[in-house]
């Protein structure tokens, strides 16, 4: 029991006081969790968009194809990343592994079908005749487009949301092309297994902490934009 | 079909660039900058392979690389045991060799057998292991040179204090695993090819008991920290590593049960540079794995390692072995 309170104390001790190591291990999940979630999303809406608007051959094989990627084990999606980017691998020049950039990669594999299923589920479930009526009033496609993704603003957000909650708190991936590298690829998810496992269960409860602030906060959030935007 | 296509193009692009950014970070190799080392007795990494570099001189092998010169290529992969990091070790020891060589080190830390394995495919420059029977088999393969002894701790039996198969106190190792057999007493075993369980294995070998399968024997398959944390849990038995036991003791319900067997309980531990001449299409880091070798069996590594733990704990968890031989443990 001693060590559970121990733990706790230490943790908010590390908080407070911002322990460096803390921090840095904070910014680089940051970091990494929003630089993969910002490519998925410049790459997952366009596809969702895609996807929701156009009926073409094979369409139906994409999207199982994105609900499948959308349940994908992070694990695996780390074994085929490490495959590919390690020394011998068709990857292997450009040396990512155990780097940031290939946790970003990882991650964004993950990501990206849950951004694109979001937004295209977010795209069809607008009123077809809200489609009509815009291009009845004159609109180019690109201007409807643009207001299409405007009125499925709240699915978008789910997307975002859904995005960054599975790489922030994802651990499989990150662990085996990240390697857990204090000061270089430690990230928290990574950090709690690693420091639970040698028994520093203070550095691992201020981490979990972190982390479940920071998951709530981010929702907060966005759950403040998407109820102001349903009082309007 | 238009628009959506465009937007793709350009979020395509955006990627692109961005993962070029990220990959021109890494380290460039650059001919001119070779560092220069005044002497050294390793062997030379493009020498063919040889099984007869098991132990080598480690005291001659000492040199100070000055602290300019800049590596040519900065990036050396360690793969390690993680016994060495999980009592804290290699925190101290990788930044000052990084502050004295310039490497960058990127350190994975396995059971031996797989921090082993990732040698074999190439996918490491030098190793830290603990595992003789299969570092042999691996330097003997071609895959291994300058493989030196640089420090040694011991195992120890440990299990509950209530001690259900009566073993505590007992001087040799066998007869209580033996006696553990007897009693079909929980023993919990590592089970994923590590040093350690490669030597509990050997024991029961040398016990004449065929301990799997058995109801009373657990193969966890997961890492010391976690091992110890699971026979506290169960109270059962298992052999552990000095160093992890003592890091963790505060948080554990375990009893030392037998110690001070030697040699069956002697943990040496190596540092191996993996052959570069061995893998033909894998461009490994030579001379950072070399400096690595030399760096462990330093005279300012090997303070820190004989110092380490010493404050923290009130005494050592490792004992330096530069230049010394297996031989002297009673070991091969």
């Amino acid at each position: 029991m001693t060590y559970i309170i121990n733990g706790i104390v230490q943790a908010f001790w590390m908080i407070v006081h911002g322990d460096r190591q803390v921090l840095q291990i904070v910014l680089l999940s940051l970091g990494v969790s929003g630089a993969a979630t910002a490519l998925s999303l410049l790459c997952g809406i366009p596809i969702g968009v895609a996807l929701g608007l156009n009926k073409f051959p094979g369409r139906r094989f994409l999207v199982s194809l994105i609900n499948t990627g959308m349940g994908a084990p992070p694990v695996v999606v780390g074994l085929v990343v490490l495959l590919f980017i390690w020394r011998n691998g068709p990857l292997g020049f450009f040396h990512i592994l155990y780097t940031p950039t290939a946790m970003i990669l990882a991650q964004f594999i993950i990501a990206m079908p849950l951004v694109s299923g979001f937004t295209m589920a977010g795209i069809q479930q607008l009123d077809p005749k809200l489609r009509l009526q815009i291009r009845a009033l004159g609109a180019s496609r690109l201007q409807m487009v643009w207001i299409l993704l405007l009125e499925a603003r709240l699915p978008l957000l789910a997307a975002v949301m859904a995005g960054f909650g599975a790489v922030i708190s994802e651990v499989g991936a990150s662990m085996m092309v990240g390697g857990n590298i204090n000061g270089q690829t430690r990230v928290m998810t990574t950090a709690i297994v690693g420091e639970a496992s040698k028994g520093s269960f203070d550095i691992a409860i201020a981490l979990s902490i972190i982390l479940m602030i920071l998951v709530y906060l981010v929702n907060l959030l966005l759950t403040f934009i998407q109820q102001r935007s349903k009082n309007q | 079909m238009k628009f959506p296509r465009a937007l793709f193009i350009n979020a395509l692009i955006g990627i692109t660039a961005l993962m070029l950014a990220a990959t021109g970070c890494t380290p460039a190799a650059n001919p001119n900058t070779q560092p220069t080392f005044v002497t050294s007795t390793l062997e030379n990494p493009q020498t063919p392979p040889s099984a007869t570099t098991t132990v080598t001189p480690a005291t001659t092998a000492v040199t100070t690389i000055p602290a300019t010169t800049t590596p040519a290529v900065k990036e050396l992969i360690l793969s390690s045991t993680t016994s060495v990091r999980d009592s804290g070790l290699m925190d101290v020891l990788i930044p000052m060799f990084e502050s004295e060589t310039g490497y960058k080190v990127k350190p994975i830390y396995n059971g031996s057998g797989a921090a082993i394995a990732l040698g074999q495919a190439g996918q490491a420059d030098v190793l830290v292991v603990h595992s003789p029977a299969a570092e042999l088999t691996f330097v003997a393969g071609g895959y291994g040179i300058n493989r030196t002894f640089f420090a040694h701790n011991d195992y120890i039996v440990v299990g509950p204090s209530k001690d259900p198969a009566g073993i505590k106190g007992m001087t040799s190792t066998v007869a209580a695993f033996k006696k553990i057999a007897a009693a079909g007493s929980l023993f919990y075993s590592r089970g994923d090819a590590s040093g350690t369980d490669t030597k509990e294995k050997s024991i029961w070998t040398t016990a004449a008991i065929t301990q799997k399968g058995q109801s009373w024997y657990v193969e966890a398959n997961t890492g010391m920290g976690d091992l110890l944390r699971i026979a506290s849990e169960k109270g059962g038995y298992t052999l552990t590593d000095r160093s992890t036991y003592i890091a963790q003791k505060s948080t554990l319900s375990l009893d030392i049960m037998v110690e001070n067997d030697f040699p069956t309980l002697i943990n040496t531990y190596h540092v191996i540079q993996v052959n570069p001449g061995a893998f033909p299409g894998i461009k490994l880091n030579a001379e950072g794995g070399r400096a690595f070798v030399r760096f462990m069996v330093s005279p300012e590594a090997q303070r820190v390692i004989a110092d380490f733990g010493v404050d923290k704990y009130g005494q050592p968890l490792f004992y330096a072995d530069a230049g010394k031989s297996e031989a002297f443990y009673g070991t091969k």
